[in-house]
């Protein structure tokens, strides 16, 4: 194979965020894939509702375990709804995802971090009244 | 021009200004996907938005002001029917485009009302949760918490009746015109839209609802 032919094959695979495939497929092939996701998506919410209320484990853990089956869940959205896969078509969708992911990690993180150290600095309120008595 | 054809898939190749085919197949990608693309950077910038109020509520969540906290406020067993609307709603529409790319009518405008309905409840169930917050006094003005609170949950709200609008325009658009190639990628731009809103609402639940109520 050449390299121009090789380029056209890439081009030739790319997808749409959303589409499987970008030749037509199975219509029953496609329902599967929405099935899977949708059995994955319920069983990590049920988990997560349930983890929330029980007594069961450590609760220091439980915003952490919350916090985990969030990612997750949020991974098999994206991955059996929104078909954004690792494979080679998909390559523009998962960069644009990991910058998206890259920002919004600093934003929060960023947000977080910076907030609690002022909050750490501040004067109490009451001291704040007292100065301007 | 075989290459061309199979990259667009849908009937449409891609030549609207006298390119040739194999110019097409040589650097363009179908118009599908570069629409596509384009709502996909759209809705990234959407999500990062969505994480700016995202770390509002964070850095608020605490700060009651002697008011209610998310415990004495949130009810999970409400919370969970409006996940359950959202996540069935994210699976009919997933069917929905399988319909609308396959052609099947039936499957088509059957799982979008499904889908319209289940986001009905879903914005029901959240605007009576919000009457009922404000009846009791604990509105968007009574503390810090719940002002971040009203923002981040409303502001995902919006995005919901805003989808559902867009969801009633789909039908109809489908209705009248059919299962055109440029329809079909005005419903691609739908469904990215409504599982991108499950996806926010998988963010709210667990960070808004069950770590405020596991507090």
């Amino acid at each position: 194979m050449s390299g121009t032919e090789q380029h056209l094959h890439l081009h030739a695979s790319d997808t749409a965020p959303g589409d499987e495939r970008a030749d037509g497929r199975e219509v029953a092939e496609g329902l599967l894939g929405y099935l899977i996701g949708l059995g994955f998506a319920t069983l990590i919410t049920v988990v997560a509702f349930f983890i929330s209320g029980t007594s069961l484990v450590w609760q220091p853990s439980i915003p952490i375990a919350l916090f985990v089956l969030a990612i997750a869940q949020m991974g098999v959205h994206l991955v059996f709804f929104l078909h954004i896969t690792t494979g080679p078509d998909n390559v523009n969708n998962v960069l644009a995802l990991a910058f998206g992911v890259l920002i919004v990690l600093l934003l929060m993180v960023g947000s977080l971090w910076i907030m609690s150290h002022l909050n750490h600095n501040m004067v109490p309120m009451d001291r704040v009244m007292q100065m301007q008595r | 021009m075989s290459v061309a054809q199979a990259t667009t898939g849908y009937g449409e190749p891609y030549r609207t200004d006298g390119r040739t085919a194999s110019h097409a197949a040589l650097g363009l990608a179908s118009k599908r996907i570069i629409v596509g693309y384009g709502f996909w950077i759209f809705l990234l910038s959407d999500i990062i938005m969505f994480s700016a109020f995202f770390a509002t509520y964070a850095v608020l969540s605490g700060e009651t002001a002697g008011g209610p906290s998310g415990k004495d406020v949130f009810h999970l067993n409400i919370v969970a029917i409006e996940t359950a609307c959202l996540l069935l709603s994210s699976f009919t529409c997933g069917v929905a485009s399988i319909g609308s790319r396959a052609h099947k009518a039936l499957m088509y405008y059957g799982s979008m009302a499904v889908t319209a309905v289940l986001g009905a409840a879903f914005l029901f169930l959240e605007i009576r949760e919000f009457a009922g917050m404000v009846a009791v006094g604990a509105g968007p003005t009574r503390s810090a918490f719940l002002s971040a609170f009203f923002t981040l949950v409303g502001c995902h709200g919006l995005h919901v009746t805003l989808g559902l609008l867009w969801l009633l325009t789909m039908m109809a658009q489908v209705l009248a015109k059919g299962f055109r190639a440029d329809i079909l990628r005005r419903v691609l731009c739908f469904a990215l839209f409504w599982h991108t809103l499950d996806i926010i609402w998988v963010g709210i639940f667990t960070v808004v609802y069950l770590m405020g109520v596991a507090q």
